[in-house]
Parts: structure tokens; C-alpha cells; sequence
């Protein structure tokens, strides 16, 4: 099979998994204990208003009608009001939107990007002190609570040190947003040559970039080790040192590329991690992401934007997932082979 | 002749006791070579003990509030200061201790019984229950946990128990699918044949014959999970779901200490959030060294 068909015939595995994330999210607006109208009509409602509003949401039909109901609003686009902001919630989350994707795939890249070559290190000089490290990164992030590792990162690099500006948000209010063009504050900036915004809203990200990069860091980091140690002692590396190619080729070439498919395939479970940290992060730093307008929703128990939310969340992870198996299908050179 | 006679039954019996004394051995084995999980297994008791007899232990009453000492940094009097109701810290956290371990030991608990018959039955009998389990637990992980974890709670009410119910579902593929695994590869084993031949009834294979076989991957799932529970219940009362002010819950203190922070009084969310890690610590280690115990081979 070529590597087209593969990817395809992933897309299309990926279907029937949202009609199932569609599902579940309509029974938890559906099929609760408590009456979704009287919630609506709020305390002071009369039996004549419940109902009416019960027609009005469609609750006074049969449980498939209304999931038609519901799948013909989410392919319209329509995940319903937000009751605390009276906008429609597709519009807030979309408005939000850009703020967490900034703050995750920085997180992602930035964890990546220093657990990878900590993995490969460690298994390479297994039993240093650089193994060791690997060994104490991966046991204390995965017990480490991330809204803890953000206060504390937060005390000691604003408080006491003095380093990093409060944790309020995207940019300090001396800057004025840049033009929206990809709504990444600092590619923003740098787009308009904003350098002082740009540098500003990089300074904002940094924390909780790096709280968030520190819980994603254990899996990838144990991950890269334990893949590239089976790697190095596999057969074929055996071969290509026998064979005379330099250390450095057997390594980065060989080794490295089959130790990264394993990695690829956790990243999947990373992302839930990740899209689910990033609520609590928010939080921490008052970063104005869709994570915390579901907290704020949850406060005041809005409903559909809090369901909204869970969909769109899901949604993305579902998204992230067949992202991941398109690169593992482009990096796995016994697919090229095949083709 | 009083020898011949005796003789069989003393057997039997030395060997049992040496089947303790050899289970007790390399249980002293994998203490003594690995003295991690010889201290894991000490902060277990110790968390243990504080859960059932902290709230007598005390000095101070976690609930009560003096307005002139409030925020006080650590001292004698308060060995983790006091907080901005002027409550003492160190008793909130002692006490908290119950209310932690019980919610995820409960969610846990719930989990690990309801994945483990439904994993065993799929695993069992495959058929449309197989499928049927399968696609429930496909659809559950193909959401972000903790945000699926957030939409049931949200859903169904702003409650301590809906935040065991809803750690107990996000939890449930992960049992489901060791328990459905290790009863899969046995259902057909030697014994199981056997069993099934002397004319036992299918349901009593499964659950005399081939689950007590499961337990021991099961029981280091249990603990790797553990861990992770208590996280996720920790992180719902920080967004403010579940636990209300004014009860002790490591989650909630370090939501209230947060607000402290930048002002710089650390102590507030310190310490509960140091108690909620070395929770989850010691549940981690345990869950390696327990892995060490069941399963030699996978020594790391």
C-alpha cells in the first residue's frame, strides 16, 4: 500500500471515533438526572415557561430525534449560547482558540526538544550521570501536580528572583496586541516587527511553557530511552557497525530513525495530557484560553459552553492523533519500502 | 512405620512453609536490593496511619479561623503557618490526608472491579460484548481524559461523588483492557481445560480458575494508577469542582494558596501541594517495586 492510501484509510478510521465523541458529549447534555429546561428557565420559572422553553430547546421530543437535532447544529457550526457571555460558544472558543494552541505546541515543542536528545543521551551512556538525570526527570515529573510545579516556578521566577513578569495573561498592558495574522502573540509581533510585543509576549509564554513542558517531558524523555536502547541493541545496528559505517551514521541514522517510531506513537497519549494540563495551567497564569473560559463556565455552571468545550477538546485531540499517524506512516522506512 | 506415616504430611507441610518462607525471601529480596520501594512501602504505612488517626492527631482544628494570626509564615506554634482565614496548615494538610486517599482509593476501587469483569468477559467470551466493550472504550480515550473527566462532573453535578465516578470512567479503559488481555490468553490454557473438563461451569472458571491468575498485573496497574487518580482529583478541586470550601483537600489548599503566591506567601500552597506530590511518589514507586515483586523479568 502506498503511503497515500494509508493515510486515507486513516482519515476515514477516524470517522466513526468523532460520531463517537459526538455521541457521548450528547448524552451528557441529554440523558442527565435533572431537567435541562427547568435549569434553563432559571429559579423563578412557572410550569407554563418550562415548557415552553422545553419545546423550544426541542426536549419535548424522542431522544433520536433530538441527537439529529443536535449533529445538525454541530454541522452548522452551532454548539449552542454560552449563558455568561450571551455570545454564541463556537464564536468564544474560536476567539480563544489561538491562546492555548500557542501555549501547547510551544509546551510540546520545547519538551520535545530537550527529551528527545535526553532520552537518546541516556540510553547511549547507560548508567552515567546524564542516565541518572533522565532517570529523575522522568520518576519526579510524573508525580509532580502542574498547578503545583507553576506556583512554585511563578514564586521563584517572579517573586524571589524577579525574572519573569506576573503570571496575568498573554501580554503586559504597556503592549498593545499586534494585527492578527496567525493570532500566535509573537509571530504576531514579529510579523509586524513589533520586537518589543514580540519579546513581551515570549516572556509571558516561558513559564507556563515550561510548566507545562516539564509534565509532558517524563513520558517522551523514558520513551526515547527505552526505544533507543532496543534500537542499539538490535540486530541490524550489529549488522551496520560490522559493515564498517561510522558511529555517529549507526547512530543518528539507524538507531535514532526506529527509535522514533515507538516515541511518535506515545505522543498520541502525551496530547491528552496536555490538552487536559493546559486547563490547569490557564488557570495558574490566567492565560486567556478556552481552558479557562470552560473553568469560568464551570463556576457558573453554563452549560453549553462547558459541552462546547469537551467537543472541541476532543475534537482536537482526534485531529492531533491522525497528525501523528500521517508523520509515523512518513517516517517508518518499511512502509517506504513496501511502496 | 510410624515414620511412613507421618512422613507425608510433614512433607506437606515443610513445603508450604517454604513456599512462604520463599515468597517472604524475595519479598526481603526486592526490599533489601531495592531500598526505594523498602521506603516506598514505609511512606504507604505512614500515609496509612495519618489517614485513619490524623484528624485526632492534630494540634490545631483545621476548620477554626483566628483572624489576628492570619497568614503567618511557618513557626513553631504553626510548623506550616497559618493560612488567610488564620487556620493552621499543617493540620488542613494531616487532615486532608482522609479525604485525598478516600477519594481516589474509592475511584480506583470502582474502576478496577467494574474494568475488571467487563474486561473478563470480553476477554472471555468475545462476541458482541467484546465489540461491544471495545468501542466503549475506544470512544472514552479518544477524549482528552481530564477534560472528559471535567464534561461528566459539569454534567452531573458539582459533587465529591461525581468526582469519583468521573475518575473512576476516565480510569476504566486502562483495567479493562490488562484484565481482557490476561483473561484472553488463558481461556484456553492447559488448566482452564482441564477445569472445564471435570464439568466446571463457565463462569466459575473465570472467576476461580483464570482470575486470581490476573491479579498480579493487575494489582501493579493498580498501583502505577493510583498515582495518576490522585492527580486528577486533585486537579478537579483546583478548578473549584467537587470539594467545597471550607474542607481540607490538598487540591482545593493549593487553589486557595494560589492567590498568595505572588505576594510571596509560599507556605499556603506549598505544603499541601508537597503532601499531594509525595502522595503520588510514593503510589509511583510502589507501583515499580510492586512490578519487581510480581514479575521478575521486567526487573528495570
Amino acid at each position: 500500500m502506498s503511503q497515500l492510501a494509508i493515510i486515507l484509510a486513516r482519515v476515514l478510521q477516524a470517522i466513526p471515533t468523532i460520531f463517537g465523541i459526538v455521541v457521548v458529549t450528547f448524552l451528557l447534555t441529554r440523558a442527565l438526572p435533572g431537567d435541562p429546561a427547568a435549569y434553563f428557565a432559571g429559579a423563578s420559572a412557572t410550569p407554563e415557561s418550562i415548557a415552553e422553553i422545553r419545546a423550544r430547546l426541542g426536549l419535548d421530543q424522542p431522544l433520536p430525534l433530538q441527537f439529529v437535532d443536535y449533529v445538525r447544529d454541530l454541522a452548522s457550526g452551532d454548539l449552542g449560547q454560552s449563558i455568561s457571555t450571551g455570545q454564541p460558544v463556537a464564536t468564544e472558543l474560536l476567539r480563544r482558540l489561538p491562546a492555548s494552541l500557542e501555549l501547547t505546541l510551544f509546551a510540546l515543542l520545547l519538551s520535545v526538544g530537550v527529551a528527545v536528545p535526553l532520552g537518546v543521551l541516556a540510553a547511549v551512556r547507560q548508567d552515567s550521570w546524564i542516565d541518572q538525570l533522565c532517570r529523575f526527570v522522568v520518576t519526579a515529573g510524573v508525580s509532580l501536580p502542574t498547578f503545583f510545579t507553576g506556583l512554585l516556578l511563578v514564586y521563584v521566577f517572579y517573586f524571589l528572583l524577579g525574572w519573569a513578569p506576573a503570571p496575568l495573561g498573554r501580554l503586559d498592558m504597556l503592549h498593545i496586541p499586534p494585527p492578527q495574522v496567525t493570532g500566535f502573540l509573537v509571530i504576531d509581533g514579529l510579523i509586524a516587527r513589533e520586537w518589543g510585543t514580540a519579546w513581551s509576549a515570549f516572556k509571558q509564554l516561558l513559564l507556563p511553557g515550561i510548566t507545562l513542558a516539564l509534565f509532558t517531558l517524563a513520558p517522551i524523555a523514558r520513551m526515547t530511552r527505552a526505544a533507543m536502547l532496543q534500537a542499539l541493541a538490535s540486530e541490524y545496528l550489529r549488522t551496520a557497525r560490522a559493515a564498517g559505517l561510522s558511529s555517529g551514521r549507526v547512530l543518528m541514522v539507524y538507531a535514532f530513525r526506529n527509535a522514533m517510531l515507538p516515541v511518535v506513537t506515545t505522543l498520541g497519549m502525551v496530547f491528552s495530557f496536555t490538552l487536559g494540563a493546559n486547563v490547569l495551567v490557564e488557570k495558574v497564569f490566567a492565560w486567556p484560553g478556552i481552558g479557562s473560559f470552560a473553568i469560568e463556565a464551570l463556576v457558573v455552571s453554563d452549560y453549553a459552553a462547558v459541552q462546547g468545550f469537551v467537543l472541541s477538546m476532543a475534537v482536537l485531540f482526534v485531529l492531533l492523533n491522525l497528525a501523528i499517524d500521517t508523520l509515523y506512516t512518513l517516517i517508518d522506512p518499511r512502509v517506504r519500502i513496501e511502496g | 512405620m510410624t515414620d511412613a506415616t507421618y512422613t507425608p504430611q510433614l512433607a506437606a507441610g515443610a513445603k508450604r512453609s517454604s513456599a512462604w518462607s520463599r515468597g517472604f525471601a524475595h519479598f526481603r529480596y526486592v526490599m533489601t536490593s531495592n531500598p526505594v520501594t523498602f521506603i516506598a512501602f514505609v511512606l504507604l504505612a505512614g500515609m496509612i496511619v495519618i489517614a485513619l488517626f490524623g484528624p485526632m492527631l492534630v494540634p490545631h482544628d483545621p476548620l477554626a479561623t483566628l483572624a489576628d494570626k492570619a497568614l503567618k509564615p511557618p513557626s513553631r506554634e504553626h510548623w506550616f503557618g497559618t493560612d488567610q482565614l488564620g487556620r493552621d496548615v499543617f493540620s488542613r494538610v494531616i487532615v486532608a490526608t482522609r479525604l485525598d486517599l478516600l477519594i481516589s482509593v474509592s475511584a480506583v476501587a470502582l474502576s478496577f472491579f467494574v474494568g475488571a469483569a467487563m474486561g473478563a468477559c470480553a476477554g472471555y467470551w468475545g462476541g458482541w460484548f467484546d465489540k461491544l466493550s471495545g468501542r466503549l472504550l475506544d470512544t472514552i480515550m479518544a477524549f482528552p481524559l481530564f477534560v472528559l473527566a471535567m464534561g461528566i462532573v459539569a454534567a452531573a453535578g458539582n459533587t465529591i461523588q461525581n468526582i469519583v465516578i468521573a475518575t473512576a470512567i476516565i480510569n476504566l479503559p486502562f483495567y479493562a483492557r490488562v484484565a481482557r488481555a490476561e483473561v484472553s490468553i488463558r481461556r484456553n490454557a492447559g488448566y482452564v481445560q482441564a477445569a472445564r473438563l471435570s464439568g466446571n461451569s463457565e463462569l466459575r472458571i473465570l472467576i476461580w480458575k483464570i482470575l486470581p491468575n490476573t491479579l498480579p498485573p493487575m494489582m501493579v496497574q493498580l498501583s502505577l494508577n493510583m498515582g495518576w487518580a490522585i492527580l486528577n482529583a486533585a486537579g478537579l478541586s483546583f478548578i473549584g469542582l467537587g470539594v467545597r470550601p471550607p474542607t481540607a483537600e490538598w487540591g482545593i489548599m493549593v487553589a486557595e494558596g494560589a492567590n498568595y503566591i505572588v505576594s510571596g506567601e509560599w507556605w499556603l500552597a506549598l505544603f499541601p501541594g508537597a503532601a499531594l506530590m509525595l502522595a503520588v511518589f510514593t503510589f509511583n514507586l510502589l507501583g515499580d517495586g510492586l512490578r519487581d515483586l510480581v514479575d521478575p523479568q521486567r526487573r528495570t
